[in-house]
């Protein structure tokens, strides 16, 4: 038998400035979720019931930006995207579009199980979790004041620039927005929320899993969908590995970087570790992004190019780790 | 090394018996969609603009499953989604959700050259539309009476129907559905390369008939249905949930890259991945080859090189 292993992040993309009690808050909640996972996986729980658990944890704590606490629509709205993927048939669900399903990860499990097909979006995803009879709220529940104040900061640094290489620095007039020159998908640091959480997981059994969710970009467009709920993008899973990425959606969507890892992996007969670092120094070219990924042999590894990126990891053996930078 | 081009219409379990009024209109698209694609090319036009440009008769021809002659959705609408995606500069533009956009391709390739992002769907996709001027109608005009017929049958035989060109039998015994077409699957799709190498993709659907509102296929999804680098354009079709799963665009380029293999036996390789009866794509490379593997009963397809060799089929040996 294998040995289990775990790794959560909350985003990849981390202001250099964050205050040090937010960053505790962060270490705090991902030392929670690894427990949680943890627990499950001693208790033979399979990778997919762990990380859809671990990312309900994820989704109902405020601080990440997916589920309550998700990032703002151009229209001070909410919008949520999953994916979730099973290694061992590699079965998928997602959903994108998500307004009043208090837990997007449940859902887009429920898409993989109990629908004939692998995603759902908009106002036929919420139907379908009416159906179903799955916990649902007001859009205002997801809001958090936080997120109202970052909008007003994204809109005021002139939203999100078509280029996003040329830098904004003159042209913003948020002053917080002055202090980063740091900028991710064309926004400040500050007011980027990249914080998609993801779970990845391998059980004893040598099964892989991963999830990915998220309340996308600041200040986006309605009904812009990225790189989370899109399998292959931000999430994979396969017999080999379990990945789960975050940061600018739209470089992980051209490079397939989920995707990467696994076949880096099959067809370079790379190993965990050596995939990622692969995958990180040469699919990305100049977009900002991270991962965390599981092997189906009980290795983690996680990777990012961004500054810092929230997350954590554990294997059966005792290692546990969290970090920000 | 020259340019080259490659069109399809759909792989599925198309029927050897398929009757001359479901076969001849379909060949005949195939033909005029790939003379527009040819002379775009000789006429120096970058494969991006030849893609669109291919994929919008394509989607207004109402014999094939996109734009008009979309099938219908179980609540009797149409949803269509696009791709378009660059392979030189990796650039794409994707769509979900439209229903009165006359080209869903087209505002991909506009979500693709006009905003940051990658992909728009549903309400917000149709704003982005309209505040680009885009031409839209009312849903009515992508309905047609063919495929209000097929989502009834779909409803009476109460499961989805993956086939778009044959009526579903009442009491198909499992075995017995290989042949009669009961899952022949419908896209629309165009890839080209040019003399310097220059790849583009682009792949047009109205998914399967009798689809949950609000399903996506994997059309819209990038390294599923559609996919370019510099090594290669594809464009696939079939069964949206299997080529999801096995990343099939994606996966012929990754092969050709890490083991070294050619277009053609990167191409078949992976379909040879998927279970049978389940996928078909087409595929041109940097320098000019094209090929056009699929695991399904056929699959209406069209290509053509500048050295003059030209092919339409939709089964396994050419037509003509």
């Amino acid at each position: 038998m294998g040995a289990w292993a775990i790794a959560v992040h909350g985003g990849a993309g981390v202001d250099p400035n964050l205050p040090k009690e937010r960053q505790e808050e962060a270490k705090r909640l991902l030392t929670r979720c690894l427990d949680i996972g943890i627990s499950a996986l001693r208790s033979n729980l399979p990778a997919i019931d762990v990380v859809e658990l671990v990312v309900r944890e994820l989704e109902t704590d405020p601080l990440f930006n997916s589920g309550r606490g998700s990032a703002l629509t151009e229209n001070g709205t909410v919008e949520m995207e999953v994916s979730i993927m099973d290694g061992p048939k590699r079965r998928c669900g997602a959903v994108s579009g998500l307004t009043t399903v208090k837990n997007p990860v449940s859902l887009a499990r429920l898409v993989m199980e109990k629908s004939p097909h692998s995603y759902l979006a908009f106002s036929g995803a919420e139907e379908f979790a009416k159906k179903q009879g799955v916990e649902m709220v007001d859009n205002e529940f997801f809001i958090t004041e936080d997120n109202v104040g970052m909008l007003k900061l994204a809109k005021e640094a002139n939203s999100i620039l078509f280029d996003y290489r040329i830098p904004a620095v003159g042209t913003c007039g948020a002053s917080a927005a002055m202090d980063s020159p740091l900028q991710m998908n064309g926004l400040p640091i500050s007011v980027y929320a990249p914080e998609t959480v993801g779970c990845v997981v391998v059980d004893k059994q040598g099964r892989c899993a991963a999830a990915t969710s998220t309340g996308g970009l600041m200040n986006k467009m309605s009904g812009r969908i990225g790189d989370s709920p899109l399998i292959g993008s931000g999430t994979y899973a396969s017999e080999l590995c379990g990945v789960s990425c975050t940061g600018e959606g739209e470089a992980i969507i051209r490079s397939t970087l989920a995707r990467e890892v696994s076949a880096v992996m099959e067809y370079k007969r790379l190993n965990l570790h050596e995939a990622v670092d692969y995958v990180i120094k040469n699919r990305l070219d100049e977009g900002k992004a991270g991962l965390i990924a599981v092997s189906k042999d009980g290795e983690v590894a996680c990777g990012f190019n961004t500054t810092g990126m929230f997350r954590g990891c554990a294997t059966e053996d005792g290692f546990m780790e969290v970090g920000v930078w | 090394m020259g340019w080259a081009i490659a069109v399809h219409g759909g792989a599925g379990d198309i029927p050897l018996s398929l009757p001359p009024e479901k076969r001849l209109p379909r060949e005949a698209g195939l033909r005029r969609c790939l003379d527009v694609g040819i002379a775009a090319l000789k006429a120096h036009n970058h494969p991006l603009d030849v893609v669109e440009l291919v994929v919008r008769e394509l989607e207004n021809n109402p014999h094939f499953n996109a734009g008009k002659g979309s099938v219908l959705t179980t609540s009797g609408t149409v949803e269509m989604e696009a791709c378009i995606m660059d392979g030189k500069t990796m650039k794409c533009g994707a769509v979900s959700g439209v229903s009165t956009v006359v080209n869903a391709i087209s505002l991909a390739r506009l979500v693709m050259d006009k905003t940051p992002h990658i992909y728009l769907a549903f309400d917000g996709a149709e704003a982005f539309a309209r505040e680009q001027g885009l031409e839209t109608v009312e849903m009515s005009h992508f309905i047609t009476p063919e495929n209000i017929e097929r989502l009834k049958q779909a409803q009476e035989a109460d499961r989805v129907q993956l086939d778009y060109t044959q009526p579903i039998p009442k009491e198909v015994p499992k075995e017995a559905a290989v042949a009669d077409g009961d899952s022949q699957i419908g896209t629309v799709g165009c890839v080209a390369v040019d003399s310097e190498g220059s790849l583009a993709t682009a792949t047009s659907t109205g998914g399967i008939v009798n689809k949950m509102v609000g399903r996506i296929g994997d059309t819209p999804i990038i390294g599923a249905g559609t996919y370019a680098n510099h090594l290669c354009a594809i464009s696939a079709t079939g069964r949206g949930e299997a080529i999801i799963r096995g990343t099939i665009a994606r996966d012929v380029a990754a092969v050709m890259e890490f083991k070294g293999l050619s277009l053609k036996e990167a191409a078949a390789y992976v379909i040879n991945q998927v279970p049978r009866g389940n996928a078909g794509l087409i595929a041109v490379s940097s320098t000019g080859e094209v090929t056009m593997p699929f695991n399904t009963t056929g699959m209406f397809r069209a290509c053509a090189t500048e050295d003059g060799y030209s092919e339409i089929a939709i089964w396994d040996s050419p037509t003509k």
